[in-house]
């Protein structure tokens, strides 16, 4: 079967005063229909490597892979045409804070009637409002119909990142990258949201890349994990052998978290090794 | 003795038909060389508690005392010398023109020391930098590293208490490691009183004995860090918290 | 020895950790200047201020004539003859030597106002800011009165009051300069104001003084220089306009908007005559614009200088 998705040694560089900087260091990896966790902490590359795929690095910025295909399509040789067809329809992105993504002087209704028009202009105005009132029950959204009146400052965080999810999920994607979609919300919200996002990626059988820095969080939601660091993958394992992992910084990771339940007097410190950035990058393939 | 001790405060902020109150009819004790935790989720009032105990936001009723003395409208520098606070965000509370030495050698002035130098080489080592940073600017310093001076500068007025306000929620997990296990060693080695203000009941549960849950701008339970692992909490509120915090933690 | 001191001297200036407070100035006025240099219209303008500001200082030694010796027999000569490179003026004199000397009378003129003008604004303004409440109304609505005047017939009635004039044109420009920079200052001080950094500053004992003028001060004098160094181009035509109406500099001194309006009677016949001076007023115009534009980006407070 061909992966959704199959990125061969994708390198994403900026020249800066000092040399070339080089925040994403080959990583290869492939998507199938499943949920792929990518973590690491600041500066590990994580985010850059999800905008890498839509092509969404600026000049000066470099982007290079021997293979980075959606399917049949080649990602790297793309028009920059087509790269707005498919990011729209193929590939969705949800990034960390609702209020950069929505637009502020529009109602949440029209932002949703709008997108699903420019996916298909043949939709009518009235079946458009009925499909956005579904999208907005799909994601749990109680009152839908008021919902759809309110302006993006009139709802709150969780909210604003579940209409962001109804919206990115309109055109039937095949994979939704998921940017830290919850860091910016409470723990309670956190998990409804990510809930939600998760029962859709499952009933559509879409791949998902979900970037986080926090390993707890993405285990329980993704099939596989895939540990970034200094721009290289370090380790990959199933979601549920986390706990078996062997690289010292995945180790490290989870041990310094504070566990409420397991305290210590003092909590683990990474002791970061050299080596870790010169070894070669494991391969994600499913 | 108490440290801090603060009884039905109420804070509001704006006016007429705008007028909301932030924090209602609160009452918490710190005692000396305790340490406490305020848990709640945005919105909840947590940090406006510090702002005004720390006078940054004076629209307040209610009495405060710290060290058993009363806090009236103003601050004095008195007050300044016993009461330092550790902000949020490390890349916000650096001013980014001053380097390390501006930033610890203009507090240490402000309250009349002398010996700046050793001071500040030692405020520098106190928080595990060392000299050798102390010439910087902020760009040049990591989050965590910010962070650390932020904590240098609470700490160079030799205050009794410091007021914690999510000091660890913008930092990777782990560099906030590092800087909780920093926190933990200073309180020991200068006898510090603690209040800590944060949304992460696994970083609370790490720093603090006794543990206030807030919801709208009140406190809905105290419980103690024992009873909170043993998930003994009587409110809802509490429990929906801890649930949350377990599951998102649970590998 | 020699080959190795600018490499040494560079890694110094480039430390990631300076060792004293001397090194880590210096270091961050040459990462400034890095950033500046990379900018090759912002270098353009800069070398043609520096090349001008040199001019005027050799004026003596670079001028052919005497710039005030009036030659009737040679009146009106176009550019070239008798070795008068720009030719000359109605009354004889050397229009190349008259520049050469203006650029004096320009300079002074520019240096004067862009000091005065925006320290006036930056104090008004943060103080405004950092303030608020009924000093904040009234200060701005003293600048919004300032404001609402058209600037040339406010300097216009400034001069007429205090007499004609270098100093007081200067002065004139100066207090209908300021109330834009005044704006600035209060809208960084209204961002700054709330920031942690001030509250942790707040929170040491400073008082107001001190934090608007250690603390607020830096960070708004970035935004002022970069809107200076745009506005010295207005501030450089104001000064020619007002030379130009008889009300700046007064003959026979060689200030360009002088030069340009007592050119004005032959620009049909002898168009030399006001376009010399006029080419020096655009090119030191385009200069200081472009040496703002390239200010923008090394000084934008944002970027934090890294």
């Amino acid at each position: 079967m061909t992966p959704l998705l199959d990125v061969q040694n994708l390198s994403v560089k900026f020249p800066t005063r000092g040399g070339i900087a080089e925040v994403v260091r080959g990583i290869s990896f492939t998507l199938g229909k499943e949920r792929l966790g990518i973590v690491g902490e600041s500066g590990s590359g994580k985010s850059m490597t999800g905008r890498a795929i839509l092509r969404l690095i600026r000049k000066p910025g470099q982007v290079t892979a021997d293979r980075m295909r959606m399917g049949e399509v080649d990602l790297l040789a793309a028009s920059e045409k087509q790269m707005r067809a498919i990011r729209g329809s193929h590939i969705s992105m949800i990034m960390q804070d609702p209020k950069f993504s929505l637009n502020p002087v529009m109602s949440v209704g029209q932002q949703i009637v709008e997108a699903l028009r420019a996916h298909d202009r043949r939709t009518s105005k009235v079946a458009a409002q009925t499909r956005a009132i579904e999208m907005l029950d799909a994601v749990a959204i109680r009152d839908p119909e008021r919902v759809m009146t309110l302006y993006p400052h009139e709802v709150s965080g969780g909210m604003g990142q579940r209409i962001m999810i109804a919206m990115m999920l309109i055109p039937d994607p095949e994979i939704l990258i998921a940017d830290e979609p919850t860091s910016a919300l409470d723990v309670s919200v956190q998990l409804q949201v990510l809930e939600i996002m998760d029962k859709l990626v499952r009933e559509r059988g879409m791949g998902l890349i979900f970037i986080s820095h926090d390993l707890n969080l993405v285990a329980n939601f993704c099939d596989r994990v895939a540990v970034m660091y200094a721009g290289r993958i370090v380790e990959v394992c199933e979601a549920g052998r986390l706990h078996e992992a062997v690289h010292p910084y995945t180790v490290g990771l989870l041990n310094s978290v504070p566990n409420l339940q397991n305290p210590r007097p003092r909590l683990e410190v990474l002791k970061r090794d050299p080596a870790w950035r010169d070894a070669p990058s494991v391969v994600a393939s499913s | 003795m108490s440290a801090l001790t603060i009884e039905g405060l109420n804070v509001w902020f704006g006016e007429g038909r705008e007028h909301v109150f932030a924090v209602r009819d609160l009452s918490l004790d710190v005692e000396e060389g305790a340490s406490y935790g305020l848990v709640g989720e945005s919105g909840s009032g947590k940090s406006t508690v510090l702002r005004a105990i720390t006078g940054l936001v004076p629209t307040w009723r209610g009495s405060m005392s710290v060290m058993g003395e009363a806090l009236g409208v103003g601050r004095t520098p008195a007050f300044y010398k016993t009461v330092q606070m550790v902000f949020q965000d490390p890349y916000a509370s650096l001013h980014p023109r001053h380097t390390v030495d501006q930033v610890l050698s203009e507090v240490l002035k402000l309250h009349g020391f002398r010996d700046i130098d050793a001071r500040i080489d030692q405020l520098l080592v106190d928080v595990g930098l060392g000299p050798g940073y102390r010439f910087r600017y902020p760009h040049q310093l990591s989050g965590g590293q910010r962070q650390r001076v932020a904590i240098a500068r609470a700490l160079a007025p030799d205050p009794r208490i410091l007021l914690l306000d999510e000091p660890t929620s913008a930092l990777d997990v782990s560099v906030q490691a590092e800087i909780l296990n920093l926190l933990t060693d200073l309180r020991a080695r200068h006898g510090l009183t603690y209040l800590m203000v944060s949304h992460d009941l696994g970083v609370v549960g790490h720093i603090c004995e006794r543990i206030a849950v807030m919801q709208s701008g009140e406190i809905v339970e105290t419980l103690g860090v024992e009873e909170m692992r043993r998930l003994e909490a009587k409110h809802p509120y509490t429990q929906h918290l801890l649930d949350s915090s377990l599951r998102s933690a649970r590998g | 020895m020699k080959m190795t001191d600018p490499s040494t001297l560079r890694a110094w200036l480039l430390a990631e950790a300076p060792t004293s407070r001397r090194q880590a100035r210096a270091s961050a006025w040459y990462v400034g200047w890095l950033n500046l240099r990379s900018n090759t219209l912002a270098m353009a303008g800069l070398i043609f201020l520096a090349l001008l500001l040199l001019a005027a200082v050799f004026a003596p030694f670079l001028a052919s004539h005497d710039p005030f010796a009036q030659d009737l027999g040679a009146r009106l000569l176009a550019p070239g003859t008798d070795g008068h490179l720009f030719g000359t003026d109605s009354l004889g004199r050397d229009i190349y030597s008259r520049v050469l000397y203006g650029a004096r009378i320009s300079i002074y003129i520019v240096l004067l106002v862009a000091l005065v003008a925006p320290l006036l604004g930056l104090i008004i303004g943060t103080v405004a800011g950092y303030a608020g409440g009924w000093l904040d109304v009234v200060l701005m609505r003293v600048t919004d009165i300032f404001l609402a005047f058209p600037r040339l017939i406010l300097a216009l009635a400034f001069v007429a009051a205090l007499g004609a004039g270098i100093e007081n044109a200067v002065l004139a420009i100066s207090l209908t300069a300021w109330p834009p920079y005044a704006r600035i200052a209060r809208a960084e001080t209204l961002t700054i104001r709330n920031s942690d950094f001030i509250h942790a500053i707040r929170l040491q004992g400073a008082g107001p003084v001190r934090i608007v003028m250690r603390h607020i001060w830096p960070l708004c004098i970035s935004s002022l220089v970069i809107r200076v160094t745009l506005d010295m181009a207005g501030i450089i035509l104001t000064a020619a306009g007002l030379g130009f109406l008889g009300l700046g500099a007064q003959p026979p001194s060689p200030e360009w908007g002088a030069m340009v309006s007592e050119g004005r009677k032959f620009i049909l016949d002898h168009w030399w005559v006001a376009t010399v001076p006029g080419l020096a007023i655009f090119s030191i115009s385009l200069a200081f614009n472009l040496l703002g534009d390239g200010l923008r980006d090394v000084l934008d407070p944002k970027e934090g200088g890294a």
